[in-house]
């Protein structure tokens, strides 16, 4: 029996750590070969090159057009996804009849559920013209990323969002309206500062969900390799750089789209130190 | 004088009755205590009193509780009578947020915009539920950090802070030690010179401590209501008699 049980300790561990084998070998796998690309075009002209010129003659690799891209349209997204996605948990967790949560419900699971690629097609045949006729310019542009993507960020921001406000104790919200409080105000004012640290983690996975998008973004963004001059101009982000040109790119240049990997690991990784500062801080407060 | 009026009460959730036919005043200034076995409706009735019962699913009553002569159920309206009708809670429940902002909720949302008034409520209130000496250093620090007797007083000192007549109390000590269950006794008899209170508990020496009036439920009905002295000491009902006396409940 303790042989049996010593066995299956290992069993679990060693499962536990093939997840931490895949991170590592990731990390090896793109600063092997990430930064030696960037030492060699230089770090600054690498980060803060305004041009990105790979078949020029001397090339020229300058990504803070597509870091500024990425930063734009995750910018872009949170701010129509987030208050959109934050209500809608609201009313599925305090207001919806039970009619209407199932229904809701499944909507929402089938949102996360649609392959990127889909909603990149309903980008290009719908919001691109809405954008087009709206807003005026080509509707291959930032601003449709953003709303393209602040879709896509609406089921993680509900989800996670919702949960957060059940796990709050009813007690919060009873002892608010107890106090001749209106539901709203016990709601916004008492229950989801409550929950404000899981729905801050909704957001930090929004905020990788909208930056680590790849083809939905490729199909509506245009893909300009510039840096960004409105918000009705298309722009290139850290994916599409790299999907779009990773096909035929060869040497300097195909390391510098791994470079280019190294940069957006990085940005996850910086999201994900602030983020457990700020829920840290939530909890010693 | 009666604060309040319980006029043949039936309360029901969904098809099951959970009060049968309750008539009780309770006086101005006192502390009025209901007891009796689980689930025989003394927390019902007192969540009946500022309307707290609206939120279970499926609850509706027929009669009338009168609050000053008015009808809370017909001709007030729910956020002015629990501005009117305050509640602490069984289990301590401070908001997770600071001691000041705990206190300022209430007022802030009853309209209270400035910075000073705001400061006097929350100090007076501190004051009025003797927490203030204790937490006069710290306001702006998290109110969970507090003992669990504190986080009750808090609790009281938030409930003050929208000027309530009535304060109704569940259990409010059922969760605490000897030592802060003491201290919410004295502050009880405090407030009650200015305050009514009517109290929920399931300690008969806490109720005979403190309490003017009591009243005995028992599967939904107010068996017995009286002077806490008579009640006690000579109760009518044999049911009171032998629940006071330990022979069931």
């Amino acid at each position: 029996m303790k042989i049996r049980e010593n066995v299956m300790k290992y069993v679990f561990f060693l499962a536990a750590l093939v997840s931490v084998a895949a991170v590592l070998l990731i990390c090896i796998f793109l600063f092997a070969n990430g930064v030696p690309a960037m030492a060699k075009i230089g770090v600054f002209d690498f980060l803060l090159g305004k041009e990105w010129k790979p078949s020029d003659i001397p090339p020229l690799f300058g990504i803070l057009p597509m870091i500024l891209g990425s930063v734009y349209v995750t910018a872009g997204a949170l701010i129509l996804g987030v208050p959109i996605g934050l209500l809608t948990a609201v009313y599925m967790s305090r207001y919806c009849p039970k009619k209407i949560y199932g229904f809701l419900r499944m909507a929402v699971d089938l949102l996360a559920g649609i392959p990127s690629v889909v909603y990149g097609f309903f980008g290009i045949i719908i919001l691109v013209p809405f954008v087009r006729n709206t807003f005026g310019g080509n509707g291959i542009s930032i601003l449709t990323a953003c709303i393209l993507l602040g879709i896509m960020i609406l089921p993680t921001i509900i989800s996670v969002s919702e949960s957060a406000i059940n796990a709050v104790s009813s007690n919060y919200y009873e002892g608010a309206l107890a106090l001749g409080a209106t539901k709203e105000s016990s709601i916004f004012k008492v229950v989801l500062p409550a929950a404000k640290s899981g729905i801050l983690a909704g957001v930090v996975l929004g905020i990788g969900r909208a930056i680590g998008e790849t083809m939905a973004v490729l199909m509506v963004v245009g893909n300009q390799a510039r840096m960004p001059k409105g918000i009705l101009q298309g722009v290139r982000t850290l994916t599409t750089n790299i999907v779009a040109e990773m096909g035929y790119a060869a040497d300097l240049h195909r390391e510098a789209l791994i470079a280019t990997g190294v940069v957006l690991f990085v940005f996850v990784l910086i999201i994900n130190v602030i983020f457990s500062i700020i829920k840290n801080g939530g909890k010693n407060r | 004088m009666n604060k309040i009026e319980v006029k043949n009460l039936d309360l029901y959730y969904g098809e099951v009755q959970a009060l049968y036919g309750v008539n009780m005043q309770i006086e101005e200034k006192e502390i009025t205590a209901f007891i009796g076995p689980s689930g025989c409706g003394k927390s019902t009735l007192l969540k009946t009193l500022n309307r707290m019962n609206d939120l279970v699913e499926g609850c509706r009553i027929t009669g009338e509780v009168l609050l000053e002569n008015t009808d809370i159920y017909k001709d007030m309206d729910v956020y002015q009578l629990r501005k009117r009708v305050g509640m602490v809670f069984q289990k301590p429940n401070p908001f997770p947020m600071s001691i000041y902002d705990n206190i300022a909720y209430g007022p802030r949302t009853h309209g209270v915009r400035s910075r000073v008034a705001l400061d006097e409520v929350v100090e007076d209130s501190l004051k009025k539920a003797a927490l203030w000496d204790e937490v006069k250093d710290r306001l702006k620090k998290s109110a969970l950090g507090l003992s669990g007797g504190q986080q009750q007083r808090l609790c009281i000192a938030r409930a003050l802070a929208v000027q309530p007549e009535v304060i109704l109390m569940d259990e409010p000590t059922s969760a605490l030690d000897p030592i802060s269950t003491a201290k919410i006794e004295d502050l009880a008899l405090e407030l009650k010179n200015a305050y009514t209170i009517v109290m929920v508990t399931h300690n008969m020496q806490q109720a005979t401590r403190i309490s003017d009036k009591t009243g005995f439920f028992l599967m939904g009905k107010v068996v017995e209501y009286g002077t806490t002295e008579q009640v006690f000491s000579m109760p009518r009902e044999k049911e009171t008699e032998n629940y006071i006396t330990g022979r069931f409940g």
